[in-house]
């Protein structure tokens, strides 16, 4: 291979306008998405000790809520959910083993370490 | 759209295997590994700070206790100011996939505009990062100058219940992972747009124009993305939870 600056092989490397108006919908869409859970979680973590939630409760909210942000993030503004389906999964599955493992080493060994159970 | 099968490529560009792995080109596909990479060490570093959260669970600081400031008003506004960070990064990771949408029809006028204005809205973050830094560092007594009793990497106030009048000793790791972690993200923010800039430059100069594609908008794109995915993983671990 003598030049890496031709995309024949990118899928998608190009559309028409028609194409670019259902797309840019679709942005503003994620945009709006992405904007509402931001203030929702905001709102969460200032009000949440006087909405008489419980922390758990609270804290996997918020997991939920960047999982799904992450998700619109990668999937339509980086692409992925357009790029071929092996493409998808070599890129998040071996990522995911990796980081779920580690956390489920650190805080398993991190709930062992707590100063007050040592002492 | 149309699959690699139905199309002829000249001898000249294709991969040694004779055909493209997952049908992308080299360079989106070296992205996407360094982004594994970047992000393996993102994921690590945010699991040790994960760590720390359960190892001290009964003083770790509350953040939305901490950062209660705003520029230019002395009203109490927990988690306002970041908030307005994680958005301003939202809208620039907006303005990006534009410019990639804009790139996509060869439309010129459009990346410029939207790359433009990506450009702003990192520099913004960059700054906003630097007063929320310099805020942290004045700790309770609002003075920079002072370093011996404020919350720098020795001394370690704002443990759980904090208030201004009662310094409760915290895990000095809560300041240490404060700087460190918003350090390393704020470098790849930096690096975000310095490579922004260079291809709004090159868009200027009509670069791509004469490649025939945008690609570079896309691949840098990707990039921005991914410091904007970060951020919000910052946004919830060490700003929330």
């Amino acid at each position: 291979m003598k030049r890496d600056d031709i995309i024949e092989y990118s899928l998608g490397a190009g559309h028409s306008e028609e194409e670019g108006t259902q797309i840019r919908k679709k942005i503003w869409f994620v945009t709006a998405v992405l904007s509402v859970v931001t203030a929702v979680e905001v709102l969460l973590g200032v009000f949440w000790g006087s909405m008489g939630l419980a922390w758990t409760v609270v804290k996997f909210a918020f997991i939920v809520m960047t999982v799904v942000k992450a998700g619109y993030i990668v999937m339509v503004f980086m692409h992925l959910g357009d790029e071929r389906k092996m493409m998808k999964y070599f890129i998040l599955l071996p990522y995911a083993a990796f980081i779920l493992y580690l956390l489920f080493l650190l805080f398993f060994e991190a709930n062992a370490l707590v100063p007050t159970l040592l002492s | 759209m149309s699959g690699e099968v139905s199309k002829v490529i000249d001898q000249e560009t294709l991969w040694e295997g004779g055909r493209s792995p997952f049908s992308v080109s080299y360079g989106k596909m070296m992205m996407w590994f360094f982004l594994i990479s970047d992000a393996l060490t993102f994921g690590s570093l945010l699991g040790s700070l994960g760590f720390m959260r359960h190892k001290y669970i009964d003083t770790w600081p509350i953040s939305e206790a901490i950062f209660t400031h705003f520029p230019l008003t002395h009203a109490h506004l927990p988690l306002m100011y970041v908030a307005f960070m994680t958005f301003i990064l939202i809208v620039s990771s907006v303005t990006m996939v534009l410019a990639v949408e804009a790139g996509h029809r060869m439309d010129r006028k459009g990346v410029t505009k939207w790359l433009f204005w990506t450009v702003i809205g990192g520099a913004i973050f960059l700054g906003s990062q630097a007063w929320e830094w310099s805020t942290f560092i004045a700790g309770p007594d609002g003075d920079i100058t002072t370093w011996a009793d404020n919350a720098t990497l020795t001394q370690h106030f704002y443990g759980r219940g904090f208030t201004a009048d009662n310094p409760i000793a915290g895990p000095v790791q809560y300041s240490q992972f404060f700087f460190f972690v918003t350090g390393f993200h704020g470098t790849h923010v930096l690096s975000g747009v310095i490579l922004n800039f260079i291809i709004l430059l090159n868009v200027l100069k009509g670069k791509y124009e004469g490649v025939g594609h945008y690609e570079m908008v896309e691949k840098v794109g990707l990039y921005w993305h991914f410091v904007d995915l970060v951020w919000v993983f910052v946004f919830t671990f060490y700003y929330l939870v």
